[in-house]
């Protein structure tokens, strides 16, 4: 029979099994060893307000990115072009603002409604020709590192756009998008609260409303989510375009926050961002992950880069411990998905064999 | 008898150069179950898929609620109040069972940009529904995956049930199934019939059929083969109807197999 109230096939889940079937865990426990072991490494300028404010640095804007990516992942597809289109929104904006005289904030409209654009033509590419969406963003990413030096290039004989802070409306701009407050006695950065609005509102959207539910439905299964009613097409278009979006964000910050908009700028961060998805517990083929432990993966990247500084290592080696750290987590998340799978099915007995084969002969 | 629900007239489908399904002609009544049997290859995907919007006829007419229909998408025709549980289930293993459940249909509370999932409800309402059906769980958040096939069937067709289906197609709903949990599905189609759905119950094995089943199509290489009420229907003429004459003689050796082991029960 089925279950009843008391299966007795059924274990009880206990609250440990919950707390590791969660995605996030595996992060939670990454960033906890990552920051002790820096901690010891460097006891007297890591593990304090300082120190915290140096690691939220360069996690802010990785955790932004991370968020969107995470996503798009949940959601079942990849984004390659989100590292260089953080750099190509910077440089639309230096090349308007600085050399063709468009007023800053419409520049930095334009800007937006490229991104928008190139984040729905990656989603319809995708939705439309089925193709792996890895193939679809890795054309996008090698058009558009090709243009931003291309252009930038053409235009200014250099390979940046200079002058981004000579325009008027910048002061007000780089207070928007990304400058410094003081704060218990240590220096963080706007992007900061941006991270954390995003990564909250994200969560929200992604665990308490129907499109969130969507996400995970047309990353898990999508033949499924079409059979019952969900516009997969929509969805998956619509992650792309937020993608866009956050590197669009991104984009904005780096380039009022460096002065001037580098056309090389965001160039294989791209892996760095579905690498802090992953650690974070956004299951590579969709379906399954949180934008909460995507932040978590950020952190620890920032922990790792600032971690290895302060210890005096030669930052060459971050990569290769970033590659570790992939490997690691990767193994770890798929253990913790086998796990929240079994919570429910331990080994039933085997069906009795049956005396007849149809259940309603007279016995 | 009452109106059907649905009525195809002359129905035929073309995949370029092949002829999926050639002048098809029944009706589908509410309160009753009606079995579409065939073999593989048989046309029975392709009916479905047309009754449920997924590809429109070549030829013929699909009436629903005695209007000429053509559904653009299976999100019409559901819309329209026909629900098709498939083979796969469209279930999405790794989300929980009530996420599954109002997938496509959440209810939401909230206003403007505060509109979010009425998650309260949804679990609350997973529970009673598949209590109705029988089926009790623990926790609404464990995993569809999670369920064992019995389980998720039951959960389908709980799930386009309660999201108020005029007509519910099942494709294949027992084909994977022990005989146990097969005996539980059955019942569930049995009960999705007594609440007044039209069923259209897709099957090759007619022992199943014969349970459930009200009126009896069979397909045979996209055309119709015979149609049956159940009244004076002898199992054995469905069965031997199912296949080709040349395996009758192989058949009627199993079946006479199938009688001597009732008898001996």
């Amino acid at each position: 029979m089925l279950a009843k109230t008391d299966d007795d096939r059924r274990i009880r889940v206990g609250l440990f099994r919950k707390v590791v079937a969660s995605p996030e865990i595996g992060a939670l426990v990454g960033a906890a060893v990552v920051f002790i072991f820096f901690s010891l490494i460097s006891p007297d300028v890591f593990p304090n307000i300082v120190g915290l404010s140096r690691v939220l640095d360069p996690a802010a804007t990785l955790g932004i990115m991370a968020v969107a990516v995470g996503l798009l992942m949940i959601g079942g597809e990849f984004d390659l072009s989100s590292g260089v289109m953080t750099g190509t929104t910077g440089l639309l904006v230096g090349l308007l603002a600085v050399h063709a005289g468009v007023n800053l904030w419409v520049a930095i409209v334009i800007s937006f409604a490229f991104a928008m654009l190139v984040g729905f033509v990656n989603g319809y590419m995708v939705v439309k020709t089925k193709l792996p969406s890895f193939i679809i963003t890795l054309a996008t990413f090698f058009v558009f590192r090709g243009v931003n030096v291309g252009v930038t290039r053409l235009v200014t004989n250099q390979v940046r756009v200079a002058g981004i802070d000579t325009i008027p409306g910048f002061e007000l701009a780089r207070t928007l998008f990304d400058t410094e407050f003081q704060f218990a006695g240590a220096t963080f950065r706007t992007s900061l609260i941006w991270w954390i609005v995003i990564a909250l509102i994200a969560s929200w959207i992604l665990l308490r409303t129907k499109v969130g539910s969507w996400i995970f439905a047309v990353g898990g299964n999508p033949d499924a989510a079409r059979a019952s009613g969900v516009p997969v097409k929509a969805v998956k278009i619509g992650l792309f375009m937020t993608t866009a979006g956050a590197a669009w964000l991104v984009g904005m910050m780096t380039a009022f926050r460096l002065r001037s908009a580098l056309s090389s700028q965001g160039v294989g961060q791209e892996f760095v961002f579905i690498i802090a998805a992953v650690i974070g517990g956004c299951r590579l083929t969709g379906g399954y992950g949180s934008v909460i432990g995507a932040s978590i993966g950020a952190m620890i990247f920032g922990i790792t880069r600032v971690g290895i500084t302060f210890a005096g290592w030669d930052t060459d080696w971050f990569f290769s411990f970033l590659g570790i750290m992939l490997l690691v987590a990767v193994l770890l998340n798929t253990y913790t998905q086998k796990k929240a799978a079994e919570v429910h099915t331990p080994k039933a007995p085997p069906e009795p064999e049956p005396v007849r084969s149809h259940p309603e002969s007279p016995s | 008898m009452n109106e059907p629900i649905i009525q195809l007239k002359h129905i035929s489908k073309q995949f370029g150069t092949v002829i999926a399904l050639r002048g098809i002609s029944t009706e589908i009544y509410t309160g009753e179950v009606t079995c579409l049997l065939g073999d593989n290859g048989a046309g029975k995907s392709t009916l479905i898929k047309i009754l449920s919007g997924f590809h429109r006829p070549t030829e013929g007419e699909y009436l629903f609620q005695g209007k000429p229909t053509s559904f653009a998408s299976p999100r019409e025709a559901l819309a329209a109040g026909i629900a098709t549980v498939y083979q796969d289930l469209a279930m999405v293993p790794l989300m929980s069972i009530w996420r599954n459940f109002f997938l496509g249909s959440e209810p939401e509370i909230g206003r403007g940009p505060f509109r979010r999932y009425d998650i309260a409800f949804a679990k609350r309402t997973v529970k009673e529904e598949l209590g109705k059906m029988g089926i009790f769980i623990r926790d609404p958040e464990q995993p569809v995956g999670t369920m064992s096939g019995g389980e998720r069937q039951s959960l389908a067709i709980a799930r386009a049930v309660y999201h108020g289906a005029k007509v519910l197609i099942l494709d294949e709903p027992t084909a994977a199934l022990g005989v146990k949990q097969a005996g539980v599905v059955l019942k569930y189609v049995v009960q999705a019939k007594a609440r007044g759905l039209g069923v259209i119950f897709i099957s090759h094995n007619p022992h199943h059929a014969f349970v459930v089943g009200d009126r009896f199509v069979i397909l045979r290489r996209g055309r119709i083969y015979g149609a049956w009420h159940k009244e004076g229907l002898d199992r054995d003429v469905l069965v031997r109807a199912m296949s080709g004459s040349e395996e009758l003689d192989a058949l009627k050796h199993e079946l006479d197999e199938f009688a001597r082991r009732d008898v001996q029960k």
